[in-house]
């Protein structure tokens, strides 16, 4: 059997008495879409914290492809292959959408602390940035400021600097939020063209794309794992739709 | 070789270019040779125009890329300058530009032990922080009397001439003034050089948004603590060249006014821009200049004046100012 490429073990985090995340164990496989839903408070985003690396667990492990991530630090696991995207966009707002993007792939490459020649002259920095710029159809905009860009290209943005991490196990914070339905299907079809043996966690509130994304889910709730199964089971789990399904369930376009 | 890459795209022009030298930077090297051969009786006042943009770029380089916000960067200055004053007062060392490299040195020196306990903070704290930092040197400064000669400072410095030829003569400061302007020169190079490097980059995402920089892996404190150490070696050699050129020291190298000024010079010039520096820097001191001629008691109030008006109108400085208009005028003209 492979080892997972990323699994927790007993991981909980304790803020005072509260228990964000209570013993959770939890695994990411090479090329798993996988969802993580739950209501609000339900401790998704603290998980995704303990991943990364930002919050160190009162208890339990993370491993990354069977070793021992625990104790390293955000930036490292970052070098590691862990990368996540926000919740709330977290973009460089006075800066060019190719110097956001070019941000994280200098990072990646190794040359963000290099001093003596111009950015400019990094023509592999640049190609990089400029093909993930492609791809998402942002390269016409590259030279503008991303404060300027609508919404929508603004959430596409948060993604694509993560993407220019070139992760191996990529954590999405609901990253549709926000974005007028109209515009949406920008933001997932760039999910789709992810490179398909990257390991993608998904937390989203949207059905729809938990349901047009997702082959595995995870239901959180108070801090524990509530359920896991395929988008089918979930959906049709009765406790699931008493507790979170519940408006969804009613609403016949989810059938 | 493939024939066309992603970086040969439209939009990647800017950042490609961005490093070019465009023909207008040669304006401030010209207009300071030209000061130069038109005011010679005012060099010793561009001398000290010179020493004032030189430490603006310090500033500039960790509040306007980096988002260090410092109101005590006369720390760094004063050490520069007590480098330089305790070094050939006391016949230890007199060749200039070698005591501006131990002045940048000594600068960066205290720059790197303070920057590791005050960049942990951000803000309020940090400003306030800084201040700190200052006052103890200057009050370390004071109470040292034997080494440092307390609040009267250390008078006549015995400088040797610049290349073992030029003297500095306090009557006439022609070699005060030139000396000044290739140290400006050489260091502002190395400013530009560093802001439009990937290091430079990042502190700008580090300015814009340093919780994402932690999350795509940079390592923030490290680069932060660079970046001050070498804002705090280039306001040393600001310091330094204060001290050369004026043959003398005292605790006012230390002093909150001297650091609250350089920081206004770099509101007023436009922070962040590499520029800004010096325009802020000839806007202040000839606003000084000439309102201190017409009215001696109350010239303060007209530089109050321009600060309320550039914080109202032009947040970005005088130069900013400049470029909206001028990105105004483009846009109009493109489209009639």
């Amino acid at each position: 059997m492979t080892e997972p490429r990323l699994q927790t073990q007993g991981l909980s985090r304790h803020f005072g008495a509260l228990k964000a995340v209570q013993n959770i164990d939890f695994a990411l496989d090479a090329g798993a879409r996988h969802a993580l839903i739950g209501p609000n408070g339900a401790g998704k985003t603290t998980f995704i914290n303990l991943l990364t690396g930002v919050l160190a667990p009162s208890q339990g492990r993370v491993l990354l492809s069977g070793r021992d991530i625990t104790a390293t630090g955000q930036a490292e696991r970052v070098k590691l292959g862990v990368a996540r995207t926000f919740q709330i966009n977290r973009l460089f707002r006075g800066l060019s959408v190719l110097e956001n993007v070019s941000m994280s792939v200098a990072e990646r490459r190794g040359v963000a602390s290099s001093m003596l020649s111009a950015i400019g002259r990094r023509s592999d920095v640049i190609a990089d940035s400029m093909q993930l710029l492609e791809t998402l159809k942002l390269a016409d905009v590259a030279s503008h400021r991303v404060s300027e860009l609508p919404y929508g290209r603004q959430r596409l943005i948060e993604l694509a600097i993560t993407i220019g991490l070139k992760p191996n196990v990529l954590l999405l914070d609901e990253p549709a939020a926000g974005v007028p339905s109209a515009e949406s299907h920008i933001i997932l079809d760039a999910i789709d063209g992810l490179p398909k043996d990257i390991a993608v966690l998904i937390i989203e509130h949207d059905m729809d794309v938990v349901f047009r994304f997702a082959k595995r889910v995870t239901v959180m709730v108070g801090g524990a794992i509530f359920a896991e199964g395929t988008p089918r089971e979930i959906e049709a789990n009765p406790e699931v739709r008493a507790v979170y399904l519940g408006q969804a369930a009613q609403n016949p376009t989810h059938g | 070789m493939s024939a066309v890459s992603p970086a040969d795209h439209p939009g990647a022009r800017a950042l490609v270019t961005r490093h070019h030298w465009r023909w207008w930077e040669a304006l401030p090297w010209l207009v300071g040779i030209g000061f130069y051969l038109a005011f010679p009786d005012y060099l010793g006042f561009g001398a000290e125009l010179l020493t004032m943009i030189l430490f603006a770029l310090s500033l500039d380089l960790a509040l306007g890329y980096a988002g260090i916000i410092t109101l005590g960067h006369a720390a760094f200055f004063g050490a520069g300058a007590y480098t330089v004053g305790m070094l050939s007062y006391y016949g230890l060392w007199t060749e200039p530009i070698t005591l501006l490299l131990l002045a940048a040195l000594g600068a960066a020196v205290i720059g790197v032990l303070s920057g590791f306990v005050l960049l942990r903070t951000r803000g309020l704290t940090l400003l306030m922080l800084t201040l700190c930092t200052m006052a103890l040197l200057q009050e370390s400064a004071n109470m040292a009397r034997a080494y440092t000669g307390g609040f009267d400072g250390l008078p006549s410095l015995p400088i040797a001439p610049v290349f073992g030829k030029f003297e500095f003569n306090p009557l006439y400061a022609d070699t005060q003034y030139l000396y000044s302007l290739g140290v400006l020169a050489l260091c502002f190079v190395l400013v530009r050089t560093l802001i439009y490097s990937p290091f430079g980059q990042s502190l700008t995402g580090i300015r814009e948004n340093p919780l994402r920089m932690h999350a795509i892996g940079a390592p923030v404190r490290k680069r932060l603590v660079v970046c001050y150490a070498i804002s705090a070696a280039l306001a040393g050699i600001a310091g330094g060249l204060w001290a050369e050129t004026n043959a003398y020291v005292n605790l006012s190298a230390f002093d909150l006014d001297r650091a609250a000024t350089v920081f206004i010079v770099l509101i007023l010039g436009g922070y962040g821009r590499l520029y800004g520096a010096f325009v802020g820097a000839i806007a202040y001191m000839v606003l000084e200049h000439f309102l201190a001629k017409l009215y001696p008691t109350a010239w303060q109030l007209g530089l109050g004046l321009m600060l309320v008006l550039i914080a109202l109108f032009a947040r970005n400085g005088i130069l900013g100012f400049v470029e909206a208009l001028w990105q105004r005028h483009a846009t109009r003209r493109k489209t009639p």
